[in-house]
């Protein structure tokens, strides 16, 4: 992978000066790089890693993973079955997986409630849906390689050789 | 009265550490942001923590043999054969201990007769020149320059063998320079070992923290496997400081001498380290990498702040030290680090801890944290930026 798009993909806030620096290239080759990721949708975002596990903030969100099975479409395989579905704000991700389901996809919504209605209501009865089956989410210990505790301590001596 | 508990001459006669009180400080308070941690921020990679669990699991709870477990013995010699090109004998040629610490202490008393000098480049690691004298011999002081970016020369080198002397103690990636060597220069060093018939005592425990150029063990250079003793160690590549494992080479008379040192003070290495050891040993590799990016990364940063503030430090070859001069504020080493302490609470340590030669420099670690360094160099700067 590009050092570039390594050290962005650990520190999203690092400048192009400090990459510029870390990657001993110059500023403007940098700049210029990074905008051509953008361009080309290689970089899609920068987002900042919360870990609600630990937010004082009791509002936090129902997420289900819901394993869809579906009758694929002639000529179109299961991308546009996909397609109908991950256009739903509620999905938040969505995959093909071989096994014994097809679409895992990943549903967010305020409670229970909304999301059991977005399965009943929505996914459900869609044509090529032949039947889900819906995990909700307990506890998260670990996501995107980050461990969703609260911060190590430091358990060394403040000074030593 | 009761007669006081009279102490052996030679441990009476060692100088106190004269920054102990300094240590103490830091130690006693609290808010500090620390400088001054001599070890990784990173705890062991977990692939290692976990082999060590398993083989508590498996009941691997006894005593090993003196020179350490063949397994991992066996992996290290295929390793240094595989990296460097450096044979060594599994049976009797490599000798696992507690750390490179003792390592370097078994080296000196196996070799020492009394009087016998041996040479130290300073600034040096702290405990050479005590080791030194415990096992008998005499520390010779050779003061490496910041204008040399602290390097050993061939010339300083050679100027102060004498017909005593033993022995060489090479520290690099040097704690608390950063400063290490070229093949070349090492050469050029190694035409002056080879000519006196000097022993180096070669302590590379920092080596996998090269930043700029491959790193060269000096048992690797032309004639040198036999007067050298390589030293190396987990603690600070594979952030390992609290497991007590290191390891030396040698020839074997060497080995066998120490290890008959080694198993009537320490018998063996604890086995859940030395299994841990073998994990780091054979596998992956990347944990170590990325810490290395990371050290990368923070030096670069360090080092452009601390020069824009004009505490001059060169950048580090290797290690995770910044040797920065503080010679623009006037002030010792010590005071430097005490007032810095007292003021802006970051605590660094005072170049002085490493040998008189280290007056005017402070080390500070870049083992930490890139939102605690960047706080860090903040108050470095109001501080400078003050009138003192």
């Amino acid at each position: 992978m590009d050092p570039i798009l390594q050290f962005l993909q650990k520190d999203a806030r690092l400048t192009p000066r400090e990459i510029a620096k870390l990657t001993r290239s110059k500023l403007d080759k940098v700049k210029k790089k990074i905008a051509r990721f953008q361009k080309e949708g290689v970089i899609l975002g920068y987002k900042t890693v919360i870990n609600k596990e630990i937010m004082k903030d009791k509002s936090r969100s129902v997420r289900a993973l819901i394993e869809v099975n579906v009758v694929p479409q002639k000529d179109m395989g299961f991308d546009k079955v996909a397609e109908r579905i991950y256009r739903f704000p509620e999905v938040t991700s969505c995959y093909l997986l071989s096994g014994t389901y097809d679409l895992l996809i990943v549903v967010e919504g305020k409670d229970l409630r909304t999301v059991s209605q977005f399965v009943a209501e929505k996914l459900s009865p869609m044509e090529n849906v032949r039947g889900t089956v819906t995990h909700f989410l307990l506890k998260k210990y670990k996501e995107d390689g980050f461990l969703l505790k609260g911060k190590d301590e430091d358990r060394r001596l403040a000074i030593t050789y | 009265m009761p007669k006081k508990i009279r102490i052996s001459n030679v441990v009476e006669q060692m100088p106190p550490s004269g920054i102990r009180a300094f240590f103490d400080l830091v130690l006693g308070m609290k808010d500090v942001i620390s400088l001054g941690v001599g070890e990784p921020d990173f705890v062991t990679p977990w692939h290692i923590r976990e082999s060590a669990i398993f083989s508590l699991e498996q009941g691997y709870t006894s005593y090993t043999s003196n020179k350490g477990l063949v397994k991992l013995r066996t992996y290290l010699s295929r390793d240094l054969r595989k990296r460097h090109g450096l044979r060594y004998r599994v049976d009797d040629e490599i000798l696992i201990t507690v750390g490179v610490s003792e390592a370097v202490d078994l080296a000196l008393r196996a070799l020492l007769e009394p009087g016998d000098e041996v040479l130290i480049p300073s600034p040096r690691y702290v405990s050479y020149a005590p080791m030194t004298q415990l096992a008998g011999g005499v520390p010779v002081i050779i003061p490496l320059r910041a204008s040399q970016g602290f390097k050993l020369t061939p010339k300083d080198l050679e100027r102060r063998i004498t017909p005593d002397t033993k022995a060489l103690l090479l520290n690099y990636p040097c704690n608390p320079t950063g400063t290490s060597y070229t093949k070349n220069e090492l050469l050029a060093l190694n035409k002056v070992v080879g000519r006196h018939g000097l022993i180096v005592i070669s302590d590379e425990v920092y080596d996998e923290l090269t930043y700029d150029f491959d790193h060269t063990p000096f048992a690797t250079l032309p004639g040198a496997r036999s007067r050298t003793i390589y030293l190396n160690g987990f603690s600070k590549g594979w952030a390992m400081t609290g497991w007590r494992v290191g390891y030396a080479c040698g020839p074997a008379e060497v080995i066998a001498a120490m290890t008959k040192i080694h198993q009537y003070t320490i018998m063996c290495v604890s086995i859940t380290s030395q299994m841990a050891a073998c994990e780091a040993v054979v596998g992956p590799r990347a944990p170590l990498e990325e810490m290395k990016r990371e050290y990368a990364r923070r030096r670069v940063f360090v080092v452009e702040n601390l020069n824009r503030m004009g505490l001059c430090c060169r950048r580090p070859e290797g290690t995770f030290y910044a040797f920065a001069s503080v010679k623009k504020t006037g002030l010792s080493s010590v005071d430097f680090a005490s007032r810095l302490l007292k003021d802006q609470r970051v605590a660094v340590v005072p170049g002085t801890a490493f040998g008189a030669e280290g007056e005017g420099f402070v080390r500070m670690s870049f083992a930490s944290g890139m939102e605690n360094l960047k706080e860090a160099m903040q108050r470095i700067e109001a501080f400078v930026g003050k009138p003192l």
